[in-house]
C-alpha cells in the first residue's frame, strides 16, 4: 500500500512525532516500500492459524501482594527535565 | 594479555599471573589507544572499572573469587547501569543516567566482573550496520571501510579488536549473531526467556533477548552461565535451572544430526559465503556428524513478518520517551502536544521514526487484522517449521548473513535492502529459539559467520557443537591487523 | 414526543491491595507526590510489569459474587495514547479477553419490584496518575503515586432507563464491593467512580440513540444530576433539530451541567494489542474454588434471611444490610439479647444510626458497642428501665459514661415497679387535683395524659408505665 502525504501526517500525529514538511515525501516513499515488503505475507493463507503472541507457551506468574519498593523520588527526579515540589512539570494541560 | 581468551584470563587470574587491576588497566589502555579508529564505545568508565578491579582482587585475596571475578567486559549501551549514562545510542537518552542496574548488569557485578564501559550500537537497537547511532557509526576492525553489523556492532568490534575480552549484546532479529559474523567473533542469542530482560531497554519485547559475545564458544559458555537465569522482575523469564554450560563442552559429535535448510542456501546468498559455510559443514562431517537437508518453507516470510511484529511493539515501547520524566526534552514547548512531538521528533533518528510509524500504522484501527494479526499467524507457521525440523535433527546450520560485511553507506538509503541482511537470523527470534554465530572463514579480509540454531533451551548442546569445531579450526583465533 | 433514556455505567473500583497491580510500590492514599511511584510506575526505560496475585483473586471474587464467568484464560493488552498522567504512553488493561464476563445484579425499583441489570464484563487495569492544575508558572504538575493502582472496571449492559435506576445500580455495586472486601468504596478519594454512557430514543424505537460518555463522576448525587442534565440536553438538542454527537463530556457540579471535553475529543485510535511483557493469565478451577470459599453471605441473601429469620420488614432488612459492618453489628446485638430482634432493629436503625450520622462516625468506631447496646436492651426487656429512660441511658453511653448498668445506677434510673409506691404517688396526685379528677370523670378523657405526666414528673420518669396506667385507670374510674 502506497502512503500519501496525508497518511504520513496522520501516523506521525498518532505517534506524536514532529516531521518536517521537507522530509514527508521521503518518509512516504520509505514507509511504502516497507509496507510492500510486509505485504508479501498476504501470499500465505493463514485461515485457522492460531495467532502467536509469545515464543513460549507459558502463563503469567503472579507476585505476592507485598510492598517492596521504597521512596526514591529524589533519585528518580534527579534525571527529570523539569520538577517542582516533587511534581513533574509539563505545559498546561487543558481539560 | 589481550590475545588470551576469557577462559585463559580466568585461569591467569586464578594462578596469580596478573591482577584484575593490571588486566583492567591493560584493556583501558587499548581502548584509549585504538577506539578512536573504531568508535566502539559510547562511554568508557575507567575510574569505576578500576574500583571494581580493586574490589575483585580483594575478593580473590579473601578466597571468594568465582571464575569471572576480575574479568573485564563491556556492556552494550542498551542495559541500564546505575549512575552511568545509558543512551541506547540515541539523542533521546543522551542525558539519561540510569537510576538502577539491569538484571544482566547486576549479575555481572555479582560475579565480580569489571565493566570497562558501554558499547556503541544502532539507535535503540534498530539497524544492521551500526550506522543509525547518534554517536556515529562503528568501524569494522577487519576493514574500517566496512560496517561491523548491528545492532550490537560496538560490542562485536570491541571484542574483535581485543579492546575487551567479552561483551554483552542483545538480539531482536539478529543483533548478536550478524555483527558477530561480520566481525569474526562468537556470539549466542539464548532461548527467549533464558536471560532476564529487566533493565534492558525494550525494542520488541516478544523478540528481545540478551546474550554474550566473545571470541570463543567456551567464553560464551562462561559468560552465559553468569547472566542466564530466572528473574522475578521479568514475567517472561523462565523458571528453569541453568545448566553448567562449560561442563557440557566435552561431548563428541558422533551421530549429531545437522539439518541444512535448503532455503538458507538459495538466491541472495553470496557464493563465496556459501563456499565457506559448506567447508565448515564438511568439517562437522569429519567430526562424525550426519548432515541432512531440511526445509523451512516459510523462511522467505520471516523478514516481512518481523517488520510488522517488531515495529508494532517498538512503537508502543518507545512511547515512554516523551520528555516528561527523563531523557531529551525540546526547548520551550508551546503546549503539551508540541512538547511530545518536538521532543520525540528531535530526539529520535530517522530509522527509529520510520519503525515507530510502521508499527503505529500496523496497529491502527482498520489495519490491525491485515498486519498485526496476520503477522502473529505467520509467526506460528514459522515456529511450526522449526518444530517439525527438530523432530529429525539436533542442530540447524547455515550462513549467519548472506554476505560478508558491506561497506558503510552502501545500504543507508534503502531500508528494505538493509532489512534483508537479517534474512537468516530473524526466524529464530520469531520462534524464540537459541541461535549462535561462530567464525568460519573469510571472503577476502572479511569474516564469514556460521549460524547454528538449536531447539528450545538447548544452549548447552549449541555451545558444545560450536566448541568442538573451534577445537579443530583456528578461524576464531585470527585477529585483525593494526590492533596488536 | 415521549423519550426513553438508555444508560450504561462503567464503574472503576480501586482494588484494596497493599501494593500496585504491576509493581511493589505502596497504594496507600495521601502520600507526598511521587514518593510512591517506583521505577515501574514511572515507566523508566527497561522496567517490566509483574502481576499481583491479589488483584486476580479479587477480580475472581467479584465475578463469583455477580454470577459471572471467571475466565480460565484472560489477556492483558496495551491501550496506547499520550497523556502526561500516563507514564508509559499506554495503559495496561484488558481488551478482548477480560477476567470476568456475563454477570448480573438485581436492583429494587421505586414500586418495590426488582430489575436485573446485566454486567457485560469486568476487567483489570492500572490507574493513571494525577494532573495538578495549580499554577506552576503556567505549567501543570504531575503526581504519579496513583499510577499503577489496580482497578476493576465493571461495565454494565445499557439496561438502565432512568438516572434513579443508574444510582440504584451503582449503590448495589458499591455495597457489594465493600461486602466482599475488594474495595474500600471511598468516593472522596476516588476509590469508586464511574463513567455514564447516556443516550435517548423515541419510546418504542428499537435502535439506541447516539450516546455521550460522561467521565469520572464520583458521587451518587452527581451521577443522578449529571444524567438528568444530559438527558434534558440531548432531548432539547434533538427536538430543536440538532443531533447528538458521540463524545466525552465532563460533569461540572458547580454549574450542574455537562460539557464537552475538547482536549480529548480528537478521534481516539488506541491501537490495542496484547502486552508482550505479560503472559496470558490462567485461572485454575482450584483457584476459583478457593476464592469461592472466602465469599461472605452476599447482601441480597442477607436481606432475605433477615426478613425470614428475624421477621423484619423488607425496608428494615434493607437498611440493616446496607453495609456488612452494620448487619454484623445488628446480629451481634440480637445474639447477645437473645430475643426481641425487632426491638434491636429499632434501636440500631433509630438512636444508633442517628448518633452515628450526627457525629459522622462509622459503625465500626461507634462509642456504643454491640455488647453495650445489647446490655441496655436487656434492661428494657427485664423492666429495669422504660423505653423512654433508655434513650437517656443510650445518650450517656454514647458520651462515654459507661455501660447501661453503670449509667442506670449512677443516675438512679431504675424503674419503680413497686405497686404500693406507685399507688401512693397516684393517690397524692388525685388528691392534689380534685377539679381535673371531676372533669375526667364527667367525660374529658383527654385529661388521662395529664395524670400520667404528673406521675412521671413526680417519679422522674421512673414509674413503670404499664403499672402506672393500670393504677390510674382503676382509681380514676373509682
Amino acid at each position: 500500500m502506497a502512503l500519501e502525504r496525508k497518511d504520513v501526517e496522520n501516523i506521525a500525529h498518532l505517534a506524536r512525532l514532529a516531521i518536517s514538511e521537507a522530509d514527508i515525501p521521503e518518509y512516504a516513499r520509505n514507509l511504502s516500500s516497507i509496507l510492500a515488503l510486509v505485504e508479501q505475507m498476504s501470499a500465505v493463507d493463514t485461515t485457522g492459524v492460531h495467532p502467536m503472541a509469545h515464543p513460549l507457551d507459558a502463563t503469567q506468574r503472579l507476585r505476592e501482594d507485598v510492598v517492596t519498593e521504597t521512596d526514591q523520588r529524589e533519585h528518580f527526579q534527579a534525571i527529570a527535565p523539569a520538577v517542582e515540589a516533587g511534581l513533574y512539570l509539563v505545559p498546561k494541560v487543558i481539560e | 594479555m589481550h590475545d588470551k581468551t576469557l577462559a585463559e584470563l580466568s585461569a591467569g587470574l586464578a594462578a596469580g599471573e596478573f591482577s584484575s587491576v593490571e588486566l583492567t588497566r591493560h584493556f583501558l589502555g587499548r581502548i584509549e589507544r585504538f577506539d578512536g579508529q573504531l568508535n566502539s564505545f559510547i562511554t568508557v568508565t575507567a575510574e569505576p572499572a578500576l574500583a571494581q578491579a580493586l574490589a575483585a582482587d580483594e575478593r580473590r585475596r579473601r578466597g571468594e573469587a568465582g571464575p569471572l571475578t576480575g574479568i573485564p567486559l563491556a556492556q552494550k549501551d542498551i542495559f541500564c547501569t546505575d549512575g552511568v549514562r545509558t543512551s541506547c545510542a540515541s539523542k533521546m537518552l543522551d542525558n539519561f543516567i540510569a537510576p538502577y542496574d539491569a538484571t544482566v548488569v547486576a549479575q555481572c557485578n555479582a560475579a565480580g566482573m569489571v565493566m570497562l564501559g558501554k558499547t556503541n550500537m544502532d539507535e535503540f537497537a534498530m539497524g544492521s550496520s551500526n550506522e543509525t547511532s547518534y554517536f556515529g557509526p562503528v568501524k569494522n576492525p577487519w576493514d574500517t571501510v566496512a560496517v561491523p553489523g548491528g545492532s550490537s556492532g560496538g560490542s562485536a568490534a570491541a571484542v574483535a579488536a581485543r579492546l575487551t575480552p567479552a561483551a554483552t549484546g542483545t538480539d531482536t532479529g539478529g543483533s548478536i549473531r550478524q555483527p558477530a559474523a561480520l566481525c569474526g567473533i562468537s556470539g549466542i542469542k539464548p532461548t527467549y526467556g533464558r536471560v532476564s530482560r529487566y533493565g534492558m531497554i525494550a525494542f520488541a519485547s516478544s523478540l528481545d533477548q540478551a546474550g554474550p559475545m566473545a571470541r570463543t564458544a567456551e567464553d560464551c559458555a562462561l559468560l552465559l552461565g553468569a547472566i542466564a537465569g530466572f528473574d522475578p522482575r521479568d514475567s517472561t523469564s523462565v523458571e528453569r535451572e541453568v545448566p553448567d554450560y562449560r561442563a557440557a563442552l566435552g561431548n563428541d559429535l558422533k551421530g549429531l544430526k545437522i539439518g541444512l535448510p535448503k532455503e538458507y542456501f538459495g538466491a541472495g546468498l553470496d557464493p563465496a559465503v556459501a563456499q565457506a559455510v559448506e567447508a565448515a559443514i564438511n568439517e562437522y562431517r569429519k567430526l562424525g556428524a550426519e548432515v541432512v537437508e531440511i526445509s523451512l518453507p516459510n523462511t522467505g516470510l520471516a523478514v516481512p513478518t518481523y517488520y510488522v511484529v517488531a515495529p508494532a511493539e517498538c512503537s508502543s515501547n518507545l512511547s515512554r520517551m516523551d520528555g516528561v520524566r527523563f531523557g531529551y526534552r525540546c526547548d520551550n514547548p508551546k503546549d503539551l502536544e508540541d512538547l511530545y512531538k518536538r521532543s520525540r521528533g528531535e530526539g529520535f533518528g530517522p530509522e527509529v521514526k520510520r519503525r515507530i510509524m510502521i508499527g503505529t500504522y500496523a496497529l491502527s484501527a482498520g489495519y490491525y487484522d491485515a498486519y498485526y494479526l496476520k503477522a502473529q499467524q505467520m509467526r506460528q507457521l514459522i515456529s511450526d517449521d522449526f518444530r517439525r525440523a527438530f523432530e529429525t535433527v539436533d542442530v540447524i546450520m547455515g550462513p549467519t548473513s548472506p554476505t560478508v560485511a558491506f561497506n558503510a553507506g552502501e545500504k543507508t538509503d534503502d531500508p528494505v535492502a538493509m532489512y534483508l541482511a537479517d534474512v537468516y537470523t530473524i526466524a529464530a527470534n520469531l520462534a524464540g529459539l537459541p541461535g549462535m554465530s561462530i567464525p568460519a572463514g573469510f571472503v577476502g579480509n572479511r569474516p564469514v559467520g556460521l549460524q547454528l540454531i538449536g531447539n528450545y533451551f538447548d544452549e548447552a548442546r549449541l555451545l558444545n557443537v560450536a566448541h568442538q569445531y573451534q577445537l579443530t579450526t583456528d578461524w576464531h583465533q585470527r585477529a585483525p591487523q593494526g590492533f596488536e | 414526543m415521549d423519550w426513553e433514556t438508555v444508560i450504561g455505567l462503567e464503574i472503576h473500583a480501586q482494588l484494596a491491595t497493599r501494593s500496585k497491580i504491576f509493581s511493589g510500590a505502596s497504594t496507600a492514599f495521601g502520600a507526598a507526590p511521587n514518593t510512591q511511584a517506583c521505577a515501574v510506575d514511572l515507566g523508566l526505560p527497561g522496567v517490566l510489569p509483574v502481576l499481583n496475585r491479589e488483584v486476580v483473586r479479587m477480580a475472581a471474587k467479584f465475578g463469583l459474587a455477580i454470577g459471572a464467568t471467571v475466565a480460565p484464560r484472560s489477556v492483558f493488552a496495551r491501550k496506547n495514547y499520550f497523556y502526561p498522567d500516563l507514564p508509559k504512553g499506554y495503559q495496561i488493561s484488558q481488551y478482548e479477553l477480560p477476567v470476568v464476563a456475563n454477570g448480573h445484579i438485581d436492583i429494587e425499583l421505586e414500586d418495590g419490584s426488582t430489575k436485573r441489570i446485566g454486567v457485560t464484563r469486568a476487567h483489570l487495569e492500572e490507574d493513571a496518575g494525577k494532573s495538578l492544575h495549580e499554577d506552576f508558572h503556567g505549567m501543570t504538575g504531575i503526581d504519579l503515586n496513583r499510577a499503577g493502582t489496580p482497578l476493576l472496571e465493571i461495565v454494565s449492559e445499557p439496561d438502565m432507563r432512568s438516572a434513579r435506576e443508574a444510582v440504584a445500580y451503582m449503590k448495589r455495586i458499591h455495597e457489594l464491593v465493600r461486602y466482599i472486601e475488594i474495595c474500600d468504596g471511598n468516593m472522596q478519594e476516588g476509590s469508586f467512580r464511574c463513567d455514564a454512557n447516556v443516550s435517548v430514543r423515541p419510546k418504542g424505537q428499537k435502535e439506541f440513540g447516539t450516546r455521550a460518555e460522561i467521565k469520572n463522576i464520583n458521587s451518587f448525587r452527581f451521577v443522578e444530576k449529571a444524567i438528568d442534565y444530559e438527558v434534558e440536553r440531548q432531548i432539547a438538542l434533538i427536538e430543536s433539530g440538532g443531533k447528538v454527537v458521540q463524545e466525552t463530556r465532563l460533569y461540572d457540579p458547580d454549574r450542574d451541567e455537562t460539557r464537552s471535553m475538547r482536549a480529548k475529543e480528537e478521534a481516539n485510535d488506541y491501537r490495542y494489542f496484547p502486552d508482550p511483557d505479560l503472559l496470558p493469565v490462567v485461572i485454575e478451577p482450584s483457584f476459583i474454588e478457593a476464592v469461592r470459599a472466602t465469599l461472605p453471605e452476599l447482601p441480597e441473601a442477607k436481606r432475605q434471611r433477615f426478613v425470614s429469620e428475624y421477621e423484619l420488614f423488607p425496608y428494615d432488612a434493607g437498611f440493616l444490610t446496607a453495609s456488612r459492618e452494620l448487619a454484623d453489628y445488628f446480629e451481634a446485638v440480637v445474639k447477645a439479647v437473645g430475643a426481641e430482634a425487632k426491638l434491636c432493629a429499632n434501636w440500631v436503625m433509630g438512636d444508633l444510626s442517628a448518633s452515628l450520622n450526627r457525629d459522622g462516625k462509622d459503625v465500626s468506631d461507634s462509642p456504643v458497642s454491640s455488647a453495650m447496646l445489647a446490655g441496655m436492651i436487656r434492661r428494657i426487656t427485664d423492666n429495669t428501665i422504660s423505653g423512654k429512660i433508655a434513650k437517656e441511658v443510650f445518650e450517656a453511653m454514647w458520651n462515654g459514661e459507661g455501660d447501661a448498668d453503670a449509667v442506670i445506677d449512677k443516675k438512679g434510673l431504675r424503674q419503680i415497679t413497686d405497686t404500693d409506691a406507685i399507688e401512693k404517688i397516684v393517690d397524692e396526685i388525685l388528691a392534689a387535683n380534685p377539679d381535673n379528677v371531676a372533669a375526667y370523670r364527667s367525660g374529658k378523657d383527654k385529661l388521662f395524659g395529664f395524670f400520667v405526666g404528673q406521675a412521671m414528673k413526680a417519679t422522674q420518669g421512673k414509674a413503670n408505665p404499664q403499672q402506672l396506667n393500670d393504677l390510674l385507670k382503676k382509681k380514676l374510674s373509682g
